[in-house]
């Protein structure tokens, strides 16, 4: 079968000051087929993306659309000619309804006759298993739900190629199963999608053919149906790169920390607050906190922290109450944490790498009568920069100026060699590349080795499954039941993050 | 076409060289001004800039005015590196000068080497409450402060001169607002005989470098760097951005308040009403000319006392308005600002972007 070609894209290059983003990139999509756009971050994916669908322009190269060459010169003439997008971060308007927000990218004669609207709305969203109501707003809809509008909106423009930004990292393992079913159906209907992920196993079930890109280049095109995973995985990092982690058995001890009764109301405008959150956390193990991003996990690494306090329950670390302290002090108890945002919490864009040492490892006799040891400093940093492999200039680096895999290294490392007890890190590996996440999962296995407890905080769940040894959900600031991870299957997991675990946890309190 | 891009990496060079731009900007500028008022720009620049400093008494009046800006500066410098926006420098000042004379007419029959640092304490102590007004209202209340800063020197000013016009005034004094002479033993001692110079610009010189050790040196100094820089990583590090803020507040507090005693047991030597010539907000200039840094400060602080001597040499030479200090020093502010942008960004020339062409869409109907 020859499918009709829906998308040709012949040499696309386009540079960005001290960056070759894409760099002679040939792609083609066919009608009705299921494309996958794969690789690592910044291996220039998005901009590719931001080619077809008119944010930039393409320094060199052409595009053909339906056999003939097109220039696309902004989103709008995009989805006039059948391209329609599904960003990671949902472009949606919260204080908006479904229909409002539909209405907006649709001409307006189609955007004034609000019921024949409503009507479409739910003919289209019911046709592909989407349900949706119209008339809500999108501030009460949960993720999945606003990727539907997204989606919806799209082929209520007639889209006849589908760009899908990483949609499922902000999915449950059911809502995936349940979009995936929908991909197919439109595929089915001669509906092309272009589908970039990361995520190798999810694109061996669901896409037709897959073109992997590294360092701005196509460095392979496969039927990722017919070939492994690793084999994708090569074509992704090279050939020089180790693409996985060995895990041993951990060796649990005593109790570390308890937590009873955990509760912290949010101070952030659409934060989510903390109710009833109780766990312990032993040596030598590493417990895995899964869930869909929003549903507590930034504020229980805070309130872990000390960057929030707790307005009820308990925090002790080995006995010691924690509530009240600052994060200094839980730091010199041996609490290190891992921030999600590596720029801008866990480390200072515009300082140095020593500079950004001192941030927490201060109390490493960094400091003497309140003067800087700069000697000491800069010698801690040269070692987290060696024994971690962190790959820049030098200690005098900006934060800004490494990669995140390397800056992530680093932060990792900085927190490692100060000999934690308890580490709390959150999507440590989250847009890192396959080589740092390697050597990311290794400081953590060998730190729980030495015996600290570790908390992972993570979307990731083959991350989760592979390393920790007890697993549970947040959803809606409550968590789950943790399981051991030998005994806990995905759809169990699944469920748990969709907050299926109220009789559970009754249960397990009244036990 | 003209594009401004953000650059990659924020240009070090544009760092310093856009103070020196801002400067020849504003004398540009200035000979424009001369030209339009039908006075001789030359003439004009040369009573502003050059006159001012050309014989030793010259100079020693150049360091008279720098004393007090580079103290308001230092302790703004603390400020503004934490990212707390103290506009309230020439309150604290007023507040230092109004405490120190308080207590030096107290201590009019006392003589004594204690006198004199008891009454430049009173002025530092007065200088950090009022700073501590205004960092209660933003630890506690969230209040901004830059608008509790301005709202309290006027405050303070008032305050002033109900002093004068009230309990300070001298009972002798012929009805005007103003104190007594203090006794000797409460001044400052001059620095070079014969010249009004006082010991004021050695607390002023030692402020910036005591700047200077806080920030390239000091832990604390580190901390508000952080504070200021990124909020969200000072919190993840437990840096307490109160007590911070705090800090900050106190020294900028402690400083201007200094300069206001030694404004007043210095050249002065009595509280009048006219104390500041806005000593305070000029201060702020100085801290941004002079990048945040201590040499950058006292480079900055010598121009811009050069503006107020330059100011009243053109008043009395040239018979030109009193504003003439402020316009230069606004025009600087100005000109600073606006080449500061080209540290982030830098100008691009491009030739106008093709259009591009809309007919690929017919032809594909053609053909279709």
């Amino acid at each position: 079968m020859t499918a009709a070609l829906r998308l040709k894209l012949e040499n696309i290059v386009k540079e960005y000051p001290g960056c070759r983003a894409n760099d002679g990139i040939d792609l083609t999509v066919g009608a009705g087929e299921i494309h996958a756009l794969l690789g690592e971050n910044g291996a220039g994916k998005s901009t590719l993306m931001k080619v077809i669908y008119g944010v930039v322009q393409p320094d060199e190269g052409r595009m053909i659309w339906n056999g003939h060459p097109v220039t696309v010169d902004s989103p709008a003439r995009a989805r006039e000619m059948g391209i329609g997008m599904v960003f990671q971060h949902f472009s949606l308007f919260e204080t908006l309804t479904v229909a409002e927000n539909i209405a907006l990218g649709l001409p307006a004669d189609e955007a004034r006759d609000r019921r024949k609207l409503d009507q479409r709305i739910r003919e289209v969203s019911g046709r592909y298993g989407m349900a949706l109501d119209p008339r809500r707003y999108v501030s009460t809809l949960s993720v999945g739900e606003r990727q539907r509008v997204e989606i919806v909106r799209c082929l209520i423009q007639e889209s006849t190629l589908l760009i899908l930004d990483e949609p499922t990292s902000v999915l449950t393992p059911q809502e995936v199963t349940a979009l995936f079913a929908t991909l197919r159906q439109l595929s089915s209907e001669g509906c092309s999608i272009l589908f970039i992920s990361h995520k190798l196993e999810e694109v061996r079930s669901l896409c037709h053919n897959a073109t992997v890109l590294r360092q701005g280049k196509v460095s392979g095109d496969c039927r990722p149906g017919e070939v492994s995973a690793a084999d994708i995985a090569r074509l992704m990092v090279g050939d020089d790169t180790p693409i996985s982690t060995q895990v041993s058995a951990a060796q649990t001890g005593d109790v570390l920390l308890d937590v009873r009764n955990l509760g912290c109301k949010s101070r952030a405008p659409f934060g989510t607050s903390l109710t009833d959150v109780n766990f312990q956390l032993r040596q030598g193990e590493i417990v895995g906190i899964a869930g869909v991003a929003g549903n507590g996990q930034d504020e229980l690494l805070k309130a872990l922290s000390g960057e929030i306090r707790a307005d009820w329950g308990e925090i002790e670390l080995d006995g010691v109450r924690m509530n009240a302290l600052s994060p200094g002090q839980r730091r010199k108890l041996g609490v290190a944490i891992v921030p999600e945002e590596r720029l801008g919490r866990g480390a200072v864009p515009g300082m140095s790498l020593a500079e950004n040492a001192l941030l927490t490892a201060s109390g490493q006799d960094l400091v003497g009568r309140g003067m800087i040891r700069f000697g000491r400093v800069r010698s801690f940093s040269r070692e987290v920069i060696r024994r971690f492999g962190v790959r820049c200039i030098g200690e005098d680096s900006t934060a800004a100026s490494l990669s995140g895999g390397n800056l992530q290294k680093y932060i990792i490392g900085r927190e490692a060699l100060q000999n934690p007890r308890m580490l709390v890190a959150s999507h440590p590996t989250w847009g890192v590349d396959v080589g740092s996440a390697v050597a990311i999962h290794e400081a953590l296995v060998a730190l729980r080795d030495e015996g600290a407890s570790i908390l992972l905080v993570s979307e990731d769940l083959d991350e989760l499954f592979q390393l920790c040894s007890r697993i549970g959900a947040l959803c809606q600031g409550r968590l789950s039941p943790l399981a051991r991870t030998a005994e806990l299957s995905i759809e169990q997991l699944g469920e748990w993050m969709a907050g299926g675990f109220g009789s559970a946890e009754a249960t397990h309190a009244a036990a | 076409m003209l594009l401004l891009e953000r650059r990659p990496v924020d240009s070090s060079l544009m760092r310093w060289a856009s103070p020196v731009l801002a400067l020849v900007l504003t004398v540009m500028t200035g000979f424009v001004l001369f030209l339009a008022m039908g006075k001789d720009p030359v003439e004009g620049l040369t009573f502003f800039f050059i006159t001012p400093i050309s014989d030793l008494i010259g100079l020693a009046e150049l360091g008279l005015k720098m004393a007090p800006l580079l103290l308001c500066a230092a302790g703004l410098t603390v400020c503004y590196r934490a990212k707390v926006w103290n506009i309230g420098a020439e309150g604290h000042f007023l507040m230092g000068a109004l405490g120190a004379s308080a207590v030096a007419v107290q201590l009019m029959d006392m003589s004594g080497f204690w006198v004199l640092p008891v009454v430049l304490v009173a002025g530092i102590l007065a200088g950090m409450l009022w700073a501590a007004i205004a960092a209660g209202l933003k630890t506690h209340l969230h209040c901004n402060e830059i608008l509790t800063t301005i709202m309290l020197n006027y405050i303070a000013l008032n305050l002033l001169l109900y002093a004068v016009h009230g309990p300070l005034k001298d009972p002798y004094g012929f009805g005007f607002p103003q104190s007594v002479m203090f006794a000797e033993s409460a001044l400052l001692p001059d620095l070079i005989p014969g010249t009004r110079l006082h010991l004021g610009l050695a607390f002023g010189l030692l402020a910036a470098v005591s700047v200077w050790v806080l920030f390239a040196r000091s832990f604390i100094g580190f901390q508000l760097n952080v504070v200021g820089q990124d909020q969200r990583a000072a919190a993840f590090a437990g840096f307490g951005a109160r007590r911070l803020t705090w800090f900050a507040f106190l020294v900028g507090g402690a400083t201007a308040g200094l300069a206001g005693a030694s404004e007043v047991t210095g050249p002065i030597g009595q509280l009048v009403p006219q104390v500041s010539p806005g000593y305070g907000y000029t201060a702020i200039i100085v801290v941004f000319l002079g990048r945040m840094h201590a040499l950058g400060i006292i480079a900055a602080s010598a121009l811009l006392a050069l503006t107020f001597i330059g100011g009243e040499m053109l008043q009395i030479a040239m018979n030109m308005p009193k504003a003439v200090t402020g316009l230069f020093q606004g025009l600087l502010l100005f000109y600073l600002l606006t080449c500061d942008a080209f540290i982030h960004y830098r100008v691009r020339l491009r030739a106008p972007v093709r259009k591009p062409t809309r007919v690929a869409a017919p032809a594909a109907t053609q053909e279709a």
